[in-house]
């Protein structure tokens, strides 16, 4: 108790006369506080929102849906279900989905939109609003009949509620605007706004014929007490022999918690390297606050204080410090809050509701707390080194360190206690020990490159070097020289930033529709065999070059190996392993085909050629020409090429039988090659290439790619296009490429929201650093000063130590960056990493100015004060 | 006897080689007493005085402080020994630049759990710096940081008081004033003080005068 009162006495007086040095700590802390305190905050008001308005999401009980319309067994099954499900008392509304061209007659602009036909009744639960309110309500009736539209639409085609929509052969008029629809991320819009219409008018548009894709729902409101997810378990393996996925309630709430929970880890994650630099921001100053101290603890030790007693007031000094910082930074971490959700905008699917948590808050100022006491403790440790016959002999000796079971237990602790952290803000053991690996190499190298650069300074700083130079390079190993500190802080800040960006860029650069380039910008989809013709001849009238259009044929997997899919699919349904913590499934087995690579519907194409895009990886291409005589090759399996990753999935390899349902006919075919696709370019890329001549008499459509330059000469085509042939899509691949940076953009954008925090906390750094030298600084400077140094040649000197500091920091940093982006790219993207050098080049050059600038900022009172000021205040 | 100091012996090694500081130092100083130990810079002075007070261990021999050994204490112990029966005051002051001059003094106090605060007030009237409790030691003059240090050193009435060249950082006025208060002080609580300096004219007001050469004692006026 005694001793508890002189540690808190002295730890107070000593605060008030450190306080700069002590805000500093603080500072430090509070930046990574703020971001843990931020993100779990938003995390918990966002599972909070899922949990309340997830049946809003699903917008009913239950809800059944296919890629193609329910077969005869499938409308019986759904018949059984609502039968069980509670008989008349069930609600039963169907929404049909697909893509259209969109314009508005008396307008110029078409549009790719994604049209939602609805049966009354839909949603059971939540609202779609709308503006006029009462136009959702309205859109069942009316003649003509009616559309509802986002307004993202509504100013692309220049049109206002009241005018008419053309969708297919239909004239529908546009009833009002969609304001929101629950569960629709915002981004969605992006790749084609919505367009509601009533379900009993799709047939008018005349969209729905042969080949084209659409999506089959049925919802469902039970009967009160029938449990759905009950029913789920039952039907879901018949279902899916029918090729219908299920979900209820909780099968949304449980996907979406971890989908979300994964994006809140990699943010916490993200938050997490922000206070571990705030803790190396806390070693520093701890271990500067320390040096500065040692006639203070000789002087205490002296006067019968025990190494213990000296030790505990410093460690309370400092957890206070980091508490106060943890305070601030929780402050300012619930009010980031409420920009969280504008940096995230359009990528939730639920409205988030600003609240401050105050579990979150707790958990930041713990793990603050934890963190700081974590990295001060080793710095700390210094005092018992500290002789109380400093007082009698300065410098005669310097102390030594001792290397006793505390010396390594503390360090030992704190590498346990931060690998214990990662895993639990990664959320999973392996994540979380990849990223605390991944830390530990950066600060490892960062530490590394810093003491070498020291040592080889110490042993020779070049004598060629002007006299300003050998000055500031020799200031980077003096002694109580701050190089490792600011190095690894500014590192690792550079670090986190640059491989941020590296990835972001090596992923857009794959969808970059080139606009010099003769890679096609514009794909006209949906093209029936008797249109062919008459479409090549629009492109050619446009004076373009059109590409052969290459024909679709859809189809589905009947059997894999002698296996009928049906069988595969209804044992997958009952057996569905569960998820891993990290919300993964298992590897899964080879043998067994993934169930969605035998439920999704199959656009094949036929040719005796490779595209630019594909490499053969195993097995033989047919020879040109082989299969377009029937007679020559009948009774043979047709070989078939399949792409590399799809076929892992379907657990086949070369020689394995498959056997497709083509429009109610079945297909043998054996795989006679593996493709590699290059999926990124806009290609018309297959998962299954047939030779040509078996397919040939084949239920086909066709789609072909052309380039146009002109934006506004591409909008008057996809007109023109879209009035001579109603049902054929054109798609301008600058919008998907437009709408895939969009949320690219915004994706990165929360990333870097959170890589601010970890700037800040680098920068709280630098400036400790600085500050820790800067009375040895104005000393030496006012010594410099006295012996004749004029102030250009101090400011030189300062110059010369920051840029080589910041060079130093930065050129690590990057260079680890590029290393982690590889990996990255190579194991999570699966894609090539291409290096932009002029990018990366700005990026090092403002590391350098920023640590030049605080540099300078910190030495101006040196520069200032005149030599007898600084001598006299000795 | 409170000091009793049997054939110590202390060795440093500095660049490898072996500097042996103080070589074979016996003598016994009463409770009461003062001692001076004279002797010019680098003869083992203030190796000595660290000796004696329990800051660093001997290579040999032994001392033995108001009944207790201090080579078969721990670190802790010789702490706590010296919170409970020991002072100092410096050369160069060495009050914490963080703490008021009134701080400073509640320290030793502080540090053995007592009420410090009149104790500490009563010490700055004695040594005339009543009104400069709440000053920081770099708004003090040297002479008065080193009367509050005299004032730090008494606060908690030690059995004997270490002094390290008390005068040598001031002026002659200022150092004249700062040896009176002390021996008024040892006077009064009859402390025993020990000084370490290496002017003759403030070792003559010392009892014993032990006087260092190289390490050894060369002089001892009490022998």
């Amino acid at each position: 108790m005694r001793a508890l009162r002189f540690a808190l006495t002295l730890a107070w007086r000593e605060a008030r006369g450190s306080a700069g040095r002590l805000a500093l700590l603080a500072g430090a802390v509070s930046c990574g506080v703020g971001a843990l305190v931020a993100i779990d905050s938003f995390a918990e008001a966002l599972q909070d929102s899922v949990r309340r308005q997830s049946r809003a999401l699903l917008g009913a009980d239950l809800s059944l849906a296919s890629g193609s319309r329910f077969s005869a067994t499938a409308t019986r099954l759904v018949a059984d279900l609502v039968r069980e499900g509670g008989g008349d008392q069930v609600a039963v509304a169907r929404v049909t989905s697909f893509g259209a061209m969109g314009y508005a007659p008396k307008g110029a602009t078409t549009r790719l939109v994604q049209v939602s036909a609805v049966e009354p009744g839909y949603p059971f639960y939540g609202r779609i609003e709308t503006d006029p309110p009462d136009a959702w309500a309205a859109l069942q009736s009316g003649d003509p009949p009616g559309a509802l539209v986002d307004p993202s639409l509504l100013a692309t085609l220049d049109a206002q509620p009241g005018d008419a929509l053309a969708l297919g052969e239909a004239r529908f008029t546009i009833r009002g605007k969609v304001v929101s629809v629950p569960g629709d991320v915002g981004i969605r819009s992006a790749l084609g706004p919505r367009v509601f219409i009533a379900a009993k008018d799709v047939g008018r548009t005349g969209l729905l014929g042969f080949g084209s894709r659409a999506r089959y729902e049925t919802y469902l409101r039970l009967a009160p007490g029938a449990s759905a997810d009950r029913l789920a378990d039952r039907f879901r393996p018949r279902l899916a022999a029918e090729r219908i996925s299920l979900r209820t309630v909780s099968d949304d709430q449980r996907s979406l918690r971890s989908a979300l929970g994964r994006w809140a880890s990699f943010l916490g994650l993200m938050a997490f390297v922000a206070l571990l630099l705030g803790g190396l921001g806390v070693a520093s100053a701890v271990h500067a606050f320390i040096q500065r101290r040692t006639e203070t603890i000789a002087v205490l030790r002296c006067l019968g204080a025990t190494p213990r007693r000296v030790l505990s007031a410093y460690l309370l000094q400092s957890a206070a410090m980091a508490m106060a910082g943890g305070v601030m930074g929780a402050a300012a971490g619930t009010a980031a809050q409420l920009l969280l959700p504008r940096v995230l905008a359009g990528l939730l699917p639920v409205d988030v509701d600003f609240a401050p948590s105050p579990r979150a808050i707790l958990y930041g100022l713990a793990l603050g707390l934890l963190v700081a006491t974590a990295f001060a403790l080793p710095a700390l440790l210094a005092v018992r080194d500290v002789s109380p016959v400093a007082v009698f002999r300065k410098a005669y000796e310097p102390p030594t360190r001792r290397r006793d079971r505390w010396w390594i237990g503390v360090r030992l602790g704190v590498v346990i206690a931060l690998v214990a952290l990662s895993i639990l803000e990664a959320g999973a053991l392996r994540p979380g020990l990849a990223f605390a690996a991944g830390i530990g190499v950066a600060l490892a190298v960062l530490w590394l490159a810093a003491a070498a650069l020291v040592r080889l300074l110490r042993r020779s700083t070049p004598r060629s070097l002007a006299y300003v130079w050998r000055q500031g390079l020799a200031n980077l190993h003096r002694p109580a020289n701050q190089t490792v500190a600011v190095v690894l802080a500014l590192g690792l800040g550079t670090f986190v930033l640059a491989t941020v960006f590296l990835v972001q860029d090596n992923l857009l650069r794959g969808l970059r529709v080139d606009s010099r380039g003769e890679r096609p910008n514009l794909a006209l989809f949906d093209i029936q065999p008797d249109q062919k013709a008459a479409v090549e001849a629009a492109v050619r009238a446009e004076g373009l070059r059109a590409a052969p259009a290459v024909p679709i044929v859809p189809m589905r997997i009947q059997s894999v190996k002698g296996r009928a899919a049906s069988t595969v699919l209804a044992s997958a349904a009952v057996s569905r392993p569960a998820p891993d913590e990290a919300g993964r499934r298992p590897e899964r087995m080879s043998e067994v085909p993934s169930p969605w690579t035998l439920r999704r519907e199959y656009r094949s194409t036929y040719r005796d050629r490779l595209a630019p895009t594909e490499r053969i990886v195993a097995g033989q291409p047919w020879a040109e020409g082989e299969w377009k005589d029937a007679a020559a090759v009948a009774g043979r399996a047709v070989p078939v090429s399949v792409e590399a990753e799809v076929a892992k999935e379907l657990g086949v390899g070369v020689g394995d039988e498959i056997v497709w349902d083509v429009q109610g006919v079945a297909v043998p075919t054996r795989v006679a090659s593996l493709r590699e696709v290059e999926w990124a370019r806009f290609e018309p890329n297959f998962f299954v290439v047939f030779p040509e001549g078996p397919l040939a008499r084949a239920p086909q459509t066709f789609v072909t790619l052309t380039r146009m330059d002109d934006p506004a000469r591409r909008g008057r085509f996809q007109r023109r296009m879209v009035e001579l042939f109603p049902n054929v899509t054109v798609l301008d691949l600058s919008q998907v490429q437009h709408a895939l940076e969009d949320i690219v953009a915004r994706v990165s954008l929360a990333i870097r929201f959170m890589a601010v925090f970890t700037l800040g906390a680098g920068a709280a750094i630098l400036v400790g650093a600085v500050a820790a030298s800067r009375h040895q600084r104005m000393r030496e400077a006012a010594l410099l000063k006295a012996l004749g140094a004029r102030r250009s040649q101090v400011l030189r000197i300062v110059l010369a130590e920051y840029a080589s500091l910041g060079t130093l920091a930065a050129a690590v940093g990057v260079s680890l960056a590029v290393g982690a982006a590889w990996a990255l790219l190579r194991w999570r993207f699966e894609s090539p990493l291409a290096v932009p050098l002029p990018a990366l080049a700005s990026l090092a050059a403002a590391v350098v100015a920023l640590t030049v600038a605080v540099g300078l900022w910190s030495s101006v009172e040196v520069f200032r004060k005149t030599a007898l000021e600084v001598l006299r205040a000795e | 006897m409170m000091i009793r100091c049997e054939a110590l012996t202390k060795t440093y090694s500095s660049g490898g080689r072996a500097l042996p500081v103080l070589k074979n130092i016996t003598f016994e100083l009463p409770a009461g007493g003062f001692l001076a130990i004279l002797g010019p810079s680098g003869s083992g002075k203030s190796t000595l005085l660290a000796l004696l007070a329990g800051l660093e261990r001997p290579d040999g021999g032994r001392v033995v402080l108001d009944g207790d050994d201090l080579g078969r204490m721990s670190e802790d112990e010789r702490a706590r020994l010296r919170a409970e029966k020991v002072g100092f005051v410096f050369q160069s002051f060495h009050l914490i630049p963080t703490l008021t001059a009134r701080e400073n003094v509640q320290v030793p106090l502080e540090l053995r759990g007592e009420p410090a605060r009149g104790r500490a007030d009563e010490l700055l009237e004695r040594v005339g710096l009543r009104e400069r409790g709440h000053h920081y030691p770099s708004q003090l003059s040297g002479g008065e940081q080193q009367r509050v240090a005299l004032a730090r050193a008494f606060s908690h009435r030690p059995r004997i008081l270490f002094a390290d060249e008390p005068t040598g950082n001031l002026d002659a006025a200022s150092g004249a004033r700062v040896i009176e208060l002390m021996s008024e002080l040892n006077r009064e609580l009859g402390t025993t003080l020990v000084l370490v300096t290496h002017d003759d004219q403030l070792a003559a007001r010392a009892h014993r005068i032990l006087r260092l050469f190289d390490g050894e004692v060369v002089a001892d006026n009490a022998a």
